[in-house]
């Protein structure tokens, strides 16, 4: 492998990287907060892309510009999906990892099913959009702007989670209520209005990734499903929960893509992730940065 | 009339065997069942609802073996789909290829299945909650992403099976269903009879006491690990003997078509639906879900226009949200309220 060959996978690879954390990262969020995974995660990174899709026909603006608006309709979005199932699920007394697990599976259906029967299973794509079909030639090194942009969204949704959680009320609302659910009932935190907004938060967050992804990946009710697995296997290899374990994680997982697809047919590329995602849980259960 | 005999006595009598006659009423109301179901193929004339019935005995059967291990165990595997795929791929390649009877498949595909889930769970055992089940996930997408890339077993073209006369040995039967009604009944009744009798015995117990608290069992001298090994074992055999009829049953067979996550998914839920590590709750799971998805499927998602899909989510939701402990629940009160009268 020449030297410029190898750049252009580690650059490759660390793009889809960013990528990947920015659609783990909602999920690694409120597992966190409420020890939840949510099993329909997938299915609202497929809704960011369909609506970026369908604000781009209605109002024939940029996917950039309209990337706000997806990510606030995403929040509202998580929020409901919160306070209309999520809730009812925490309050199983029997079995209640497994009513979680099939009640967002539940809702993943649902929102498949509903995609396909709104927008028909045809692929969509995005097309006249200034970051569209443009690539970046670094000596060499040709790095598509859709993917640069999303990289760049990815780090400053990262950067702006940290201020969020670390200078805010809600942020410190959110750290407590994830340390003792119990205590912060005391000290006056509504928990389900934490818990409400906290599920917006993760659907917002997905909410930029899918905005990102529609402008250079097919937009198909399945679309979901293909990324969902790659986020979770993000998230459990970064440690459920850690936000900086999320970060870390998509970009290992985007590099080990890139450098399975050189090595091993290109249809395998997931292979060398899903193997090095095993590799690290069975060494370490709890993920990198994980706490048990 | 001997009920005119002083009624502490009879039920002082009856304490001591009253867990064994509960069993033996149970082995009895299972096999009167049982032998219902054998001769309702007769009664259905209607091809498309013999597929019906046929698919909905084969659930019941693949729920009942992902029951062992995610119901009685409570490990929560969503990655059965591997098993369910060694045991299409042993069948077919052996038949196909070597030219051995789906019989012989299916028991060697189990076997193997068996073994795979040992291996499989020597480290996977370790993981707890959410982190097993991923890794289970993972894992069955590995192997899916192998067969797809392996020309051995047909690669993304799968394997065709050859058209015999109808014939037992051969497990075909073109003209008429209901041998595979039969046969998917037959391995219902076997996955049901080893449940039956695990639970009566020393694993079962085990099993859920490891299921309810892991730690607290091991503290009283349970072998957690060696259960949930068998649990993985019993179960991932019976699951890849069902991937074997059901390779039998559709004649052809790809990757996508045996060992996608849905599958995965659908041996789980009906045991969910039904009730979970209950002896019955798959059947009842099975027999509500599969027709009305089959049923729902013809009707209403002939065109891909998701109506269906949307109706399966809803229904699998509404079901985990208001019954968590499982339709069969909903009689498990007025067993309750009869066991309360039973003890003074």
């Amino acid at each position: 492998m020449t030297t410029q060959a190898l750049a252009q996978v580690l650059a490759s690879g660390l793009l889809m990287g960013l990528i990947y954390a920015l659609i783990a990262v909602g999920l690694s969020l409120i597992f966190g907060l409420m020890d939840v995974v949510n099993f329909a995660h997938g299915e609202f990174l497929m809704l960011a892309m369909y609506a970026t899709f369908g604000l781009v026909l209605l109002t024939h603006l940029d996917p950039v510009v309209l990337m706000p608006l997806v990510a606030a309709l995403l929040f509202v979005l998580g929020a409901a999906a919160y306070l209309g199932v999520v809730r009812f699920a925490m309050r199983a007394k029997a079995n209640q990892g497994m009513v979680q697990i099939f009640a967002t599976f539940g809702l993943a259906i649902l929102l498949q099913g509903a995609a396909q029967y709104l927008f028909t299973p045809d692929y969509r794509n995005v097309q006249n959009t200034w970051l569209g079909g443009r690539t970046l030639d670094l000596g060499g090194v040709f790095l598509p702007w859709p993917q640069i942009f999303g990289a760049v969204v990815s780090l400053a949704a990262f950067g702006g989670l940290h201020l969020l959680m670390s200078r805010t009320d809600f942020g410190r609302a959110l750290e407590a209520t994830r340390e003792d659910q119990g205590a912060v009932a005391l000290v006056g935190i509504d928990r389900t209005r934490v818990f409400a907004l906290g599920w917006g938060l993760g659907a917002a967050l997905v909410g930029l990734a899918g905005a990102v992804l529609a402008v250079f990946y097919y937009i198909h009710p399945q679309v979901g499903a293909s990324f969902a697995l790659i986020a979770y296997v993000t998230v459990a290899l970064g440690g459920f929960g850690s936000v900086a374990g999320a970060l870390v994680a998509g970009i290992v997982v985007g590099l080990v893509e890139a450098f399975t697809a050189v090595i091993l047919p290109p249809s395998l590329k997931s292979v060398g992730v899903y193997a090095l995602y095993l590799a690290v849980v069975f060494v370490r259960p709890q993920g990198l940065f994980g706490r048990l | 009339m001997s009920s005119t005999t002083l009624a502490p006595v009879a039920a002082a009598a009856r304490a001591p065997d009253g867990h064994a006659a509960r069993r033996r009423r149970t082995l009895l109301v299972g096999l009167a069942v049982l032998a219902a179901l054998a001769a309702l193929p007769y009664g259905i004339r209607d091809v498309y609802l013999q597929n019906v019935l046929i698919l909905t005995l084969m659930y019941a059967a693949l729920a009942q073996s992902w029951n062992i291990l995610g119901g009685y165990c409570g490990q929560i595997s969503l990655g059965h789909a591997l098993y369910f795929g060694i045991g299409a791929y042993f069948t077919s390649v052996l038949f196909v290829t070597y030219g051995l009877l789906p019989w012989a498949g299916m028991l060697a595909g189990g076997v193997a299945s068996a073994l795979v889930a040992l291996l499989l769970g020597y480290p996977c055992f370790r993981l707890a909650g959410h982190y097993f089940s991923i890794a289970t996930i993972v894992i069955a997408e590995i192997g899916l992403l192998l067969v797809h890339n392996w020309d051995f077993v047909g690669g993304a073209m799968g394997i065709q099976w050859p058209f015999n006369p109808d014939s037992w040995w051969s497990l075909q039967f073109a003209r008429d269903k209901v041998p595979y009604a039969h046969f998917a009944l037959g391995l219902l009744a076997a996955v049901w009879l080893v449940t039956y009798l695990i639970e009566g015995s020393r694993w079962g117990y085990w099993w859920r006491a490891v299921k309810d608290d892991a730690e607290a069992a091991r503290s009283l001298g349970v072998e957690v690990f060696r259960s949930k090994m068998a649990a993985a074992a019993v179960s991932a055999f019976f699951t890849a003997v069902g991937g074997g009829f059901y390779a039998a049953y559709v004649s052809y067979i790809d990757p996508e078509s045996v060992m996608s996550f849905r599958f995965s998914l659908l041996f789980a839920l009906p045991a969910v639906l039904g009730g979970i590590g209950t002896l019955w709750g798959p059947l009842v799971g099975a027999a509500i879900l599969i027709p009305l998805t089959e049923i729902s499927r013809s009707y209403l998602g002939g065109s891909g226009n998701g109506l269906d899909l949307m109706l399966y989510g809803a229904l699998v939701m509404v079901v985990a949200l208001a019954r968590p402990e499982g339709v069969l629940s909903l009689f498990a009160r007025s067993r309750a309220a009869r066991n309360q009268e039973a003890t003074p």
